[in-house]
């Protein structure tokens, strides 16, 4: 090649200007990373930035309000849809949106998850599963798939004493606040391009107070599956997605 | 307008976080508090000034919506009663630590457990020594009549701002359940620009504002305790507020706070009438406490005996504040009993002058 | 014949995850063996065939990658 193409009128692709420039603490391969990226290139397009508000929960991505330059509050373990009600109800005009892993929604904070949807609250309710608790270390998550090793179920979980994975998403479809809910996945171009279209959905249907928006994505954890990041997408595709098909599950009514 | 009316406490509370401009009341029913949020859903103050009021689906819910709220520079409140506030508990040392002002009203019930829905004093360590994680203090505030359940609400909401600080209202059954005369105040507007630490959408040309308690770094978390002891310091500098009674003359002292106060001047009116000179301090504030109104009552008086409707709670600040200068001893009735003045005139005189 | 394209690698963000190499259709990156000063191996370009399509970029956990395209 002789010409050079690196110059601002060629320009197609770069980090958006809603993630601040902090290298992010996820590990490499990290599916927090594109799914932090997708939401904030929405924000961006639809030129929201300065009407924005961000929830951050326990686990991985306590520290999401470094990344997102946007305003954003760091909720108690599982409280993040009970914080971003109380954002919502005294800014109804403002944009909310929650981001969360399935220990913090599905566990914790399962109450608080239902409840704001359904009362329909407006906001977007991100949820990231990878069926483990990484930041602690690997351990047994609410989503975590029967016979999956982590380290609070080393033999594999065991649904009998350990109970059964919990799919909250279908159950949050259920609730007449939730307007649109959706499971999504980043690990391939095609997925993620999906994925953030999908979060725009979400945030437009915000803008007409339309109720909850809950999208999942389900996202891999190479460091607790033990895996390298190539090869925990891969193990996703073939052991999440059947347990959790991608798709929409509640889709406006229009 | 000042407007008079009779007014059930907890009722006269509500409507004073209306008038003192509050922006979002969420709570969760449980008696004897529930008034509170009863009377704000018949008020619909939403029409009168804008403020919203939600039923969460529990204590630890409400708590975080006022904690969203409070992000938000808005004037957020909760409120809720013993075994409710022990599920806010969480929530509030999180507001600590995020440095968040806001109202929590706690009025008090018997415990420990579920214990009972009669008035007691029993979480006056919960509100004044912590009771959520971690080095922080709250202000207390400790109203006696429904007058100052109303008062300390506007009082509440702007320490709360002026120190970027939780405050709780420590009421109990009594007050909240009786009805008095009770002077309202105008109403105040609620504010329409909040702080620059507010969460309300990134402003171009300032960075982003992040709500947090977190600090991963201990070097950073010890600056934000010494951060927040400073700011402690200066509250129990400036803030302190009680009333004496009867103390010019007094050979003895009574300390008491809340409804135990109202009964102890009755009982102290019975002492006078046989001769006994017992005066009264009535901590307002419990946080921060009236150390020094006690330290130079500890060199007059002979003995102080602090009347609480709890196993002895209070007595521990009155014994530091004097630092062994004169006698402390406590009387209480707990489990929802109220003492009497007969009794707390006998312990006087058992305790303290004979003992 | 694809239009012709051209990505920027941020050496220093880049964690050498390699999420990214086996969706370029082009197989014009791979990781390097030299490694930044977090000790990664970081993304190269190994030739000259990228068509700007930005697949890499959008998969990238880190948003390492800028991708340019002749217009």
């Amino acid at each position: 090649m002789s010409e050079n193409l690196i110059k601002p009128e060629n320009l197609v692709y770069k980090k958006t200007e809603v993630l601040t420039d902090k290298v992010m603490h996820y590990c490499p391969g990290c599916g927090h990373g594109t799914a932090h990226r997708m939401l904030a290139e929405v924000i961006d397009e639809m030129g929201i930035q300065g009407e924005t508000i961000g929830v951050a929960p326990v686990g991985c991505s306590v520290l999401a309000y470094n990344y997102f330059a946007v305003d954003m509050t760091e909720a108690a373990h599982g409280r993040a849809p009970a914080v971003a009600t109380g954002i919502k109800r005294v800014f109804p005009e403002k944009f909310v949106f929650t981001y969360q892993g399935d220990g913090d929604l599905a566990a914790i904070g399962t109450a608080e998850t239902i409840h704001a949807c359904n009362r329909g609250e407006n906001i977007l309710i991100v949820f990231i599963n990878n069926g483990i608790y990484g930041m602690t270390g690997g351990q047994m998550a609410p989503t975590t798939l029967p016979g999956m090793k982590t380290s609070t179920s080393p033999r594999g979980r065991d649904v009998v004493t350990m109970g059964n994975p919990l799919k909250i998403t279908e159950l949050v479809a259920q609730l007449p606040g939730s307007y649109f809910v959706t499971r999504q996945a980043v690990h391939t171009p095609a997925n993620a391009r999906k994925a953030k279209r999908a979060l725009k959905k979400a945030m437009e249907y915000q803008k007409l107070n339309k109720g909850t928006c809950l999208v999942e994505i389900v996202s891999n954890c190479n460091s607790g599956w033990k895996m390298t990041p190539v090869q925990s997408n891969k193990w996703m595709e073939e052991n999440m997605f059947p347990f959790y098909p991608l798709g929409d599950i509640k889709v406006p009514q229009e | 307008m000042k407007e008079l009316r009779l007014m059930k406490g907890n009722e006269a509370l509500a409507e004073a976080a209306i008038r003192a401009g509050a922006d979002a009341y969420f709570g969760y029913p449980i008696t004897p508090q529930s008034e509170v949020i009863e009377y704000l859903m018949a008020e619909n103050p939403v029409e009168r000034t804008g403020m919203v009021v939600l039923q969460a689906e529990s204590e630890v819910a409400a708590i975080n919506m006022v904690y969203g709220a409070a992000g938000c520079g808005k004037k957020a409140m909760t409120s809720s009663s013993s075994p409710g506030i022990s599920l806010k508990m969480e929530g509030i040392s999180y507001l600590a630590g995020a440095e968040l002002p806001c109202l929590i009203v706690n009025v008090v019930r018997g415990g420990p457990g579920l214990g009972t829905i009669q008035p007691s004093q029993s979480d006056y360590f919960q509100a004044v020594k912590g009771g959520g994680h971690g080095d922080y203090k709250l202000i207390v505030l400790a109203p006696a009549t429904v007058q100052e359940s109303v008062d300390f609400v506007k009082l509440g909401f702007d320490l709360a701002f002026k120190y970027r600080n939780p405050v709780m209202i420590l009421s109990d059954g009594i007050i909240g359940q009786m009805m008095e005369k009770v002077e309202l105040f105008e109403q105040v507007p609620r504010a329409t620009e909040q702080p620059e630490w507010a969460t309300v959408g990134k402003k171009p040309g300032r960075d982003h504002v992040v709500v947090t308690s977190l600090q991963l770094q201990s070097e950073e978390q010890e600056k934000v305790n010494l951060r927040l002891q400073a700011k402690y310091r200066v509250i129990e500098k400036n803030e302190v507020r009680y009333e004496t009674y009867d103390c010019d003359d007094a050979e003895y002292l009574f300390a008491a706070f809340g409804s135990a106060a109202r009964i102890t001047r009755k009982a102290m009116e019975m002492a006078r009438a046989k001769g006994i000179k017992v005066g009264l301090i009535r901590p307002q504030t419990l946080f921060p406490f009236p150390v020094e109104a006690f330290n130079k009552m500890a060199d007059q008086v002979k003995g102080i005996l602090t009347v609480e409707m709890n196993a002895g709670q209070m007595v521990e600040d009155v014994r530091l504040a004097v630092n062994g200068k004169t006698k402390v001893e406590h009387f209480g009735r707990f489990g929802g009993m109220i003492p009497n003045p007969d009794e707390i005139l006998n312990a006087l005189e058992q305790k303290i002058i004979g003992g | 014949m694809a239009k012709r394209g051209d990505i920027v690698i941020d050496i220093e963000r880049c964690k050498g995850c390699g999420v990214c190499v086996p969706v370029c259709p082009q197989e014009v990156i791979a990781l390097g063996p030299e490694v930044n000063t977090k000790g990664y191996n970081y993304l190269v370009k190994v030739n000259n065939d990228c068509t700007g399509c930005t697949n890499c970029a959008v998969v990238c956990p880190d948003a390492v990658i800028t991708v340019y395209r002749e217009k």
